[in-house]
């Protein structure tokens, strides 16, 4: 081939592919597109079957709730438009918004409802309180229905509208029919923003565009309360697995708001004038680490008690998020600190940060050098940091660490492991837990201690557990402060895990973005961009 | 020379077969479990065990393969634990990006590195040659994603003159497409061009001290001819065989510049699904790479017979 054939060649090529460049995205058109990088990959959009936080926050803009909390953590109605609830309690009759509709254009009927509760129940730990006391779920009409318990349920807002993992979504009857152990495959909702499945890209991308059949309640917006209006007319999610490149993406206008910034990076940002940077959740998050109640040595709660007295969450702390005191706090408690619950009642311990008394007390156990297998995964920055700081504690205490540095999926697999240490189990794995997640002891499953019902670790405190229903049957705030504070005591003094401080987090976004707000999801209604 | 052909790609199906039972059993003994992943930190033990159960991880090794040796004999790689989606759709979805970059990575490469390595042959010892190695050894030393935060820092971040990160489809416009592409294949091209350059300088040496270049400088041919069509074509066989080899360099480097770019190609879809231990998804795509670095070995095969005459098969 001469040059002269090249060149010919060259320019056919050009022109078959449609001109040098495609067009531009006009101004307004660019205005009405939000560029959002999430925390992690929508690597499934299921979010009965998906529990991970990245999917809920998804969901939300494609589901709509019952009932959803406000930023003071009160559920408010949302689909529903009221409910009256029997002289005994028992029974609730529920009566649905006028005008919603699904995506498909079909109208949201009771029975959608009832099958969408269905699918729920069994995966979600206040569903499975309810679906204990179930007697009967049915359909009045098409906009009521009619939940009759066994006994009274005084949490059954908060059940309906909370935005642990999984939440209560509502789906066509024919979708939530489908087994809450296998996963859907149709993805039409009721809620502010559609799906657009044909644009998915898992791993790299995801697009929500504005429904317009969308009705939002009248009130201003709080979090999941209120309405949810949507400026913007389509949202598009752009993973990127590397925060650096992130951070660059943002200077460059290339993304308008990034979800999760690694605090070393904010410092770049905030330089930067044309980018905010504020706290994203101040519900924030609980570090942690658990131990194996089951095998030695940590089935002596003489020795947890021993680690949980040398250990110093602010050394937790620095090794996470850095210095700056505004990010995070030690706990004397197990709840969330600033929401109602939350108490340090009995938290002494937490708090004592003594190693001398530590080593005293792990002598006083008898611990006679049991290899203490230690699982930590490296492919998060949080319990990479945190298994770092624990390894360091347990040889200071003189105990026998064997650090297993490993990944999230083998985490994930090892610690359902109820085999002694040394026979593939495990003695102590670090993970932490969403501050909204927190903020109760029934959606918050880590300081249960129910033995094998337990989550892993296996504690079985039946002091703790005792105080469970005695929050749920409590009427008034302070009956459920006073529960909460004789189970906090409990789980200290037997050690069900080891907290390892409170910290928040940052989000970044262009100036030209506004009406974020604060808050456990990135909510995307009432955001706009000029 | 068509039988030669005919044989080699019926060769593929042991060397597939191989990989197979391979992949699958690595990723049998390896530890890990997409249930655990799936459920959620919140999980409890008896989530992730009705989980597994669903998706039939539960199986027995030998059952577990025989399906899949099933369904990849009827073409279908099967469908992803995560995402619900045909790994094949997945895959359509991700392989132009890689495709684009691997294909301009290597023009890039083959038409910077060939030259600089004949012309440091034929300036051997001077500092032309010196340079053309101290380049070579940076290119080797410094990793991959080093080069990339460098020259997105520079020349997207300092000088505005190209996008940080993406893929913009050739459907899209040439100049779009290329725009996304530049950063990512110089990054991913700077270790290929090393090599590429040191074995044509090496090949290049030794063919200039044979006897036919001799005699062609004797019979008063110029510089360029002999350097380009004596020298560089009987230089030509290794060359290509270290280009062929490359490739595989390209793959494993590709994981990481889609990466640092944020490129939505096979690279990231294998580190993902390894990351959440998505067998399918490992599974057809380290199989779809062993076919094509199998093809690209056949491929180097067939291109000797054009650089030299004298291999017959």
């Amino acid at each position: 081939m001469d040059r002269r054939t090249f060149l010919k060649a060259g320019a056919v090529a050009i022109g078959a592919s449609g001109g040098i460049s495609a067009p531009a995205l006009s101004q307004g058109a660019a205005a009405r597109t939000l560029r959002f990088v999430p925390q992690a990959n929508l690597a499934n959009f299921d979010p009965i079957w998906g529990t991970q936080y990245v999917v809920r926050n998804a969901a939300v803009l494609v589901w709509d709730t019952l009932y959803g909390f406000d930023d003071k953590l009160e559920p408010q109605r949302q689909m529903v438009e009221g409910e009256e609830v029997s002289q005994d309690g028992k029974t609730w009759t529920f009566k649905l918004r006028e005008g919603l509709r699904f995506h498909d254009g079909e109208p949201v009927r009771s029975v959608d409802v009832i099958a969408s509760l269905t699918r729920w129940m069994p995966r979600d730990p206040m569903g499975q309180l309810l679906r204990a006391l179930n007697e009967e779920l049915v359909a009045v009409d098409d906009r009521t229905f009619r939940w009759r318990l066994k006994a009274p349920f005084t949490k059954m807002k908060m059940a309906l509208g909370k935005n642990a993992t999984p939440m209560a979504f509502i789906m066509p009857e024919r979708i939530a029919k489908t087994d809450s152990f296998t996963q859907i495959n149709e993805y039409v909702g009721s809620g502010p923003y559609r799906f657009v499945r044909n644009e998915w890209v898992p791993g790299a991308r995801a697009v929500f565009q504005k429904f317009d059949g969308y009705v939002p309640r009248n009130e201003p917006a709080s979090w999941l309360a209120g309405g949810k209006r949507a400026l913007i007319d389509r949202v598009e999610w752009v993973v990127m697995p590397d925060p650096a490149t992130a951070s660059a993406a943002l200077q460059n206008g290339e993304v308008d708001w990034w979800e999760n910034p690694i605090t070393d990076l904010v410092p770049v940002l905030r330089r930067n004038r044309n980018i905010m940077v504020d706290i994203a959740d101040p519900l924030g998050n609980i570090g942690s680490f658990r131990m194996n109640h089951l095998h030695p040595p940590f089935n002596n709660v003489k020795v947890r008690q021993a680690v949980m007295t040398a250990l110093r969450q602010e050394d937790y702390m620095r090794a996470l998020v850095g210095d700056d005191p505004a990010l995070w706090k030690t706990l004397g408690g197990f709840f969330t600190p600033n929401t109602p619950l939350y108490t340090e009642e009995g938290g002494e311990m937490m708090k004592a940060a003594n190693l001398e008394r530590g080593k005293q007390l792990l002598r006083e156990a008898g611990y006679n050098n049991e290899p203490v297998i230690c699982i930590v995964a490296q492919d998060q920055p949080i319990t990479k940091a945190f298994g770092d700081v624990t390894a360091d504690l347990l040889k200071r205490l003189g105990m026998n660490v064997d650090f297993v540095a490993t990944d999230w999926g083998t985490v994930g697999q090892r610690r359902a492991m109820k085999n002694p240490p040394n026979q593939g189990g495990w003695s102590m794995f670090h993970t932490w837990h969403a501050g909204a997640d927190a903020i109760n002891p029934v959606i918050y499953n880590a300081v249960r201690a129910n033995g094998d019902g337990a989550w892993f670790g296996w504690p079985n405190v039946p002091a703790v557990e005792a105080e469970v229903p005695n929050w749920l049957a409590a009427t008034s705030i302070e009956q459920e402060r006073a529960a909460i504070g004789r189970l906090n005591r409990a789980a200290v003094e037997n050690v069900v895990y080891c907290p390892t401080g409170f910290f928040v987090g940052y989000q970044a976004w262009r100036r030209n973005v506004s009406g974020i707000v604060k808050g456990p999801i990135p909510f995307v209604w009432g955001v706009s961009k000029s | 020379m068509f039988a030669y052909v005919v044989r080699r790609v019926l060769a593929t199906i042991p060397v597939m077969a191989i990989v197979a039972l391979f992949v699958f059993s690595l990723l049998y003994i390896a530890p890990g479990d997409p249930a655990a992943v799936i459920a959620g930190d919140q999980a409890t033990p008896e989530d992730v065990e009705r989980i597994r159960q669903s998706l039939g991880l539960d199986r027995p090794y030998l059952v577990r393969f025989g399906s899949w040796v099933f369904d990849i004999m009827r073409g279908d790689l099967g469908v992803s634990i995560f995402t619900n989606l045909p790994v094949v759709t997945m895959i359509k979805q991700r392989i132009e990006p890689t495709l684009s970059l691997m294909i301009v990575t290597l023009c890039l490469a083959v038409s910077i590195a060939v030259p600089m390595g004949v012309v440091a042959a034929w300036k051997v010892g001077t500092w032309i040659d010196r340079a053309v190695m101290g380049f070579a050894v940076l290119g080797f030393s410094v990793p991959v994603f080093v080069v990339g935060y460098l020259l997105a820092y520079i020349f997207a971040l300092e000088l505005d003159w190209l996008p940080v990160q993406g893929y913009t489809s050739f459907s899209q416009g040439f100049v779009p497409w290329i725009e996304n592409l530049i950063l990512p294949a110089v990054a991913l091209g700077s270790v290929y061009i090393a090599l590429i350059a040191r074995i044509t300088r090496a090949t290049m040496l030794e063919v200039l001290q044979q006897d036919y270049i001799r005699t062609a400088r004797a019979k008063g041919a110029g510089q360029t001819s002999i350097l380009f069509l004596h020298a560089l074509k009987n230089a030509a066989v290794p060359i290509v065989t270290v280009i062929g080899i490359g490739i595989a360099l390209l793959i494993g480097g590709a994981v990481v510049t889609e990466s640092v770019f944020a490129i939505p190609g096979l690279g990231r879809l294998t580190v993902d699904a390894i990351l959440r231990r998505d067998y399918p998804v490992i599974q057809g795509v380290v199989l779809l790479f062993s076919f094509v670095y199998v093809l690209v070995n056949l491929a180097i095969d067939l291109l000797y017979t054009l650089f030299d005459p004298r291999i017959r098969y």
